[in-house]
């Protein structure tokens, strides 16, 4: 932010982003383009763009003046109508904001999100060669501020293009919270009859390195020529361009910061592999895409809380929480187990009838309280353990699962059966 | 501008410092080799306007990809795009702020980084991270006052292993090394001026004791042009001493093209349009070897009129060179070359084929002139599209290109001069507020100008001024000092050694970077020991720039000096060989005698030891 006095100064003048400035500072001239204040330079400092194209930030004093040669150029950027070709199949892709669905004003460096079809269809030109792509934003937002409402107007959408006629869907999103997103609409969408393919990128479009138009275009591909149905992750399989894994929806997790393979399959292989050709190769065998209609059922239960287990949790710093809820999912230590101290209080809870869920915060591997004593006893308190699925998942699914149905069994059943590849009782030494 | 003048130049110099990387925590160290090798692909990204560049997509369309390498300790996943930049590496802008400040130069109150695209593929990301840290700054070089127009501090690139047709496989190391680039304003009027100011810039970015020494770490490029020629980018000029000639050859280069202008103008030469024809027929039986090797290996000949271009293309004795021009377009587009009129009959076309191409083509016309490529029809075809372009050029003037430097003082075509650069903010790297604390400090702590380095190794190393000024410029003040403070007495010999001895060892083609300090204090340590004589150092140091150790090396020459008993015995050995001369001389014998027992002991004992062993040991046999 400005300082007052400087917001003031500018204000009076008339000098706003884009405006063309002259500043003499110490006798100094310099002449150039406003440019948004960044959120980091001091309160006192201009921030221009001077004529051999760099930025230079300018600290203000009283005896700085400061004159507008210019006002801005208003700049209207074009639009390119997209045009649809017949006998290829539709795609329709809804964006929802995130790294891969904005861009970059080059004048002032702001980011903003891509907020038509064609900017988003420009982005990849050859996607037109493979399928008439229509595209619609439904939201423009960090995967960070995603929440379960997005999500379920997110697949009521989907459900809508679908029945609306479309062959795929392409989502792209934010990666932060991507799996999270793809495990809610593989609940919500249940036996979706097409692809729905969730895409994010690691680097930002407006780079010529970005991972976004290739990360696009094996979605392209996927949902084209690989005719599968059902809910997935599209991302780069290494930290090269030529190689590109789908994921099952509820099996992904973004398991990196910011490598362009973040995202893992946990617990079972991708279901195939792209290579920079387009080549697809199945691991999964997958179900065919239907001419079924599409079915969004959305209600969730939000009165559900996702903990993981550390040592030294107390548990009266957590009672009020686990009591106040309706489920909890927690990711436990090694085969699922948390303090034999916290049991009394999952007991109460699962007396209660709170629906208790223990993951495991080895996310590789499934859950097990058999083994051992305190494993046991957690299970003779209530719990329940679902297998091999992700916390994240287990999260989401029972969220879904207790608006769902009317009774804590209810719940506990579909809690344990395998709604949408979510979880297996068979892991194999290849994954 | 109304000021007379023959030329004009300015000077942009790349200086590495010698830090970590400015971006990440590695170590900015080159390797041999490199591990891995990831692909990636670069796409035009759209304009501000929402427009992808046609050219740019096709390009992109062509499936031109990338292989990185990594390097232990010099890439990690800030270099390969994996991970985003950290903060601005502080010892590197405390240089660069250091720098600006010996240029008198404004500094920026508050640095942004910029994002400059690059389209080569020579950074992973796609650009290339860059700030402004200071302009307005001056250099003096002689009596003149030389414009300094901007310090930037940015990352240096990948370095190109090796390409093909579809892909370039780069090294990572270097990208991210910080790098000085400092831009003089077009001010220099004579190539000598632009030497000695590239000379001077260099010393005073060495004067900070913070910029890498040795081959590939500093590099200079050229803008020249001359009244009514154009702006001519010169890249990566490694010799400064060849820098007068480059300028002077540009400059030549430039009148030249001028004079081509004013004749082809006067004799109402029209552009001429681009109408291939192939005349690989009557090539059939030629017996030159470029057009045999393309017809055998399924090439054509085609040929394109040019009316009018006679006697440009080399012609008045030479001096009018608008083929080499021409010839330099066509390289770019992979042929070996192209013929044309004013050359043949040459290079094994008979002037039989020459006349049946002109009847062929139907050549009246005074002027009439025609080139030819022989190679794939569609290569020679693109090269000669581009060759007839480039002739076309030739009427309006001296087109704007980069050149590159080739090691005989001349250049050769590269590419048309880029436009201006797109840049836009680094939004990843915060903005730098230039405190005036850090300024306080920056100021406390400058370093020797080079004058002040000069005087200070006359005063205590007993240099002369002549030697401690060349030290200086030729950038061996630093190395020098090091020999210097350890090893006093032998101070001289030292300058001797950067002075002399490795001219002679450049000019018999011997890189003597490949000399490290290291190496040169192991030498000296030696030589201080008396293990070798100093007059053996040429012969050591040419054996110790192949990579052997000082000590190895000496074994390997048997230079290992002898002590003076048993170089007295060897002495008193060849005097008494030479009893009945010695007689007859007297003392005057030790003229004759020296040359056999320098000899038997040459490099092993000192020329002066050698001779008060000899004077000795005459004076013992004459009793």
């Amino acid at each position: 932010m400005y300082s007052e006095s400087l917001s003031k100064r500018l204000e009076d003048l008339g000098a706003v982003e884009g405006s063309r400035l002259s500043v003499t500072k110490d006798g100094r001239n310099s002449v150039g383009t406003l440019m948004p204040h960044h959120e980091f330079s001091a309160p006192d400092v201009l921030i221009i763009k001077v004529k051999s194209g760099y930025n230079v930030g300018i600290r203000v004093t009283p005896e700085t003046t400061i004159e507008v040669l210019e006002k801005p150029v208003e700049r209207v950027r074009k639009e390119t109508p997209v045009e649809f070709q017949k006998g290829l199949p539709k795609l329709v892709l809804i964006g929802t904001g995130g790294t891969i669905a904005s861009y970059v004003d080059y004048r002032t460096g702001a980011v903003h999100p891509a907020l038509s079809t064609s900017d988003m269809v420009n982005a990849v030109p050859e996607i037109r060669e493979i399928a008439n792509v229509d595209a619609t934003v439904l939201f423009s937002i960090f995967s960070e501020n995603m929440d379960v409402d997005h999500w379920q107007r997110l697949a009521e959408e989907v459900a809508k293009q679908i029945n609306d006629g479309a062959d795929g869907i392409i989502i792209p999103h934010g990666t932060d919270t991507m799996g999270y997103t793809a495990a809610a609409l593989s609940f919500m969408l249940g036996d979706v009859p097409k692809p729905v393919v969730l895409v994010g990128a690691q680097r930002s479009s407006d780079r010529p390195s970005s991972d976004a138009s290739s990360n696009l275009m094996a979605c392209a591909r996927f949902c084209v020529k690989g005719k599968k149905s059902g809910v997935y992750v599209i991302m780069h399989d290494t930290s090269g361009d030529d190689s590109f894994a789908v994921h099952i929806g509820s099996r992904v997790r973004k398991m990196h910061t910011s490598r362009r393979d973040a995202f893992h399959s946990i617990n079972v292989l991708p279901v195939a592999h792209l290579d920079k050709d387009g080549k697809i190769e199945m691991h999964i065998e997958g179900h065919e895409v239907t001419s079924e209609k599409a079915v969004a059922r959305t209600a969730m239960e939000k009165s559900c809380i996702l903990l993981q287990y550390y040592p030294g949790m107390d548990p009266a710093l957590f009672e009020d929480i686990i009591m106040r809820s309706k489920g909890v999912v927690i990711a436990g230590s090694g085969l699922g187990h948390v303090n034999s101290n916290m049991v009394p209080l999952l007991k109460k809870a699962c007396d209660k009838g709170i629906v208790v869920v223990i993951t495991s915060q080895c996310l590789n591997g499934r859950t097990n309280l058999n083994v051992y004593n305190t494993g046991r006893d957690m299970l003779s308190a209530g719990v329940i353990t679902v297998w091999d699925m992700l916390p994240e998942t287990a999260y989401v699914k029972l969220m879904w699962a207790l608006a769902n149905t009317s009774s804590v069994e209810e719940v506990k059943e579909l809690m344990r059966t395998p709604l949408a590849g979510e979880m297996s009782d068979r892991r194999t030494i290849d994954v | 501008m109304s000021e007379d003048y023959e030329m004009m130049c300015g000077i942009e110099i790349h200086q590495q410092l010698d830090t970590k990387k400015l971006f990440c925590s590695c170590d900015s160290v080159l390797h041999e080799e490199g591990t891995g090798a990831i692909y990636r692909r670069q796409r035009p990204t759209t304009s501000e306007m929402g427009e992808i560049d046609r050219a740019a997509l096709m390009q992109f369309q062509k499936h031109l990809g990338y292989r990185y390498q990594c390097c232990q300790g010099s890439s990690c996943l800030v270099e390969l795009d994996e991970e985003p930049p950290h903060e601005c590496n502080p010892d590197a802008m405390d240089i660069a702020l250091t720098f600006s400040e010996m240029l008198g130069a404004n500094i920026i109150d508050e640095i942004h980084y910029m994002r400059k695209i690059v389209v080569d593929g020579s950074d992973t990301s796609g650009f290339q991270r860059t700030a402004l840290i200071a302009t307005d700054g001056s250099v003096d070089v002689g009596d003149r006052k030389i414009s300094i127009l901007s310090v930037c501090l940015e990352e240096d690139a990948s370095r190109k292993v090796e390409a093909n047709t579809s892909e370039v496989l780069w090294r990572t190391d270097r990208l991210g090394i910080p790098l000085i680039e400092v831009a003089t304003g077009p001010d220099m009027r004579t190539p000598e001026e632009v030497m000695e100011v590239a000379f001077r810039l260099g010393t005073l970015l060495r004067a900070t004791r913070r910029v890498k020494r040795g081959l590939g770490t500093i590099r200079q490029d050229l803008n020249i042009s001359i009244p009514g020629g154009a702006r001519i980018e010169l890249k990566g000029v490694g010799d400064l001493k060849l820098i007068p000639d480059y300028v002077r050859n540009e400059v030549a280069r430039q009148k030249m093209l001028i004079r081509v202008r004013d004749i082809l103008a006067q004799r109402g030469t029209k552009p001429v349009a681009f109408e291939p024809v192939d005349v690989t027929d009557i090539f059939r039986t030629c017996e030159s070897k470029v057009i045999k090797g393309a017809l055998d290996d399924r090439g054509k000949v085609i040929a394109v009129r040019l009316p009018g271009f006679a006697g440009v293309m080399n012609g008045d004795n030479k001096t009018l060179r608008l083929g080499s021009e021409m010839a330099g377009y066509a390289r770019t587009k992979g042929v070996k070359g192209i013929f044309h009129s004013d050359e043949l009959p040459n290079y094994g076309i008979e002037q039989k084929y020459v006349d049946d191409l002109r009847n062929f083509l139907g050549m009246t016309g005074e002027f009439d002139a025609f080139v030819i490529c022989a190679a794939k029809e569609k290569r020679a075809t693109e090269a000669l599209e581009v060759a007839v372009a480039r002739a076309n050029q030739g009427l309006v003037g001296v087109p704007e290109e980069t050149r590159d430097p080739l090691p005989d003082g001349t250049t050769k075509y590269s590419r048309p001069l880029p436009g201006a650069a797109r840049m836009y903010p680094e939004t990843d790297v915060p903005p730098i507020t230039i405190t005036d604390d850090r300024m306080g400090r920056i100021r406390a702590n400058m370093p020797e100008f080079p004058e002040q380095i000069q005087e200070r190794l006359q005063k205590d190393y007993g240099v002369n001024a002549q030697q401690a000024r060349q030290l200086v410029r030729e950038s061996y003040d630093e190395s020098f000092e090091r020999i210097a403070t350890k090893y006093p007495d032998l101070a001289p010999v030292a300058a001797t050694v950067f002075l002399n001895i490795y001219s002679e060892m450049q000019h018999d083609g011997i890189d003597t970077t490949a000399l490290t300090d290291d190496a040169l204090m192991e030498a000296f340590s030696m030589l201080k020991q008396n293990r070798f004589a100093k007059e053996a150092l040429p012969k050591l140091l040419r054996e110790m720039a192949n990579g052997t150790g000082a000590e190895q090396a000496i074994k390997k020459l048997g230079l290992e000096a002898v002590d003076s008993d048993e170089a007295r015995k060897i002495i008193e050995g060849i005097v008494n060989e030479r009893a009945d001369f010695v007689r007859e001389k007297g003392m005057a014998a030790i003229g004759g005698l020296m040359g056999p027992v320098m000899g038997a002991l040459r490099g092993k004992i000192d020329g002066k030891q050698a001779n008060e062993l000899l004077t000795e040991a005459i004076k013992k046999l004459l009793g």
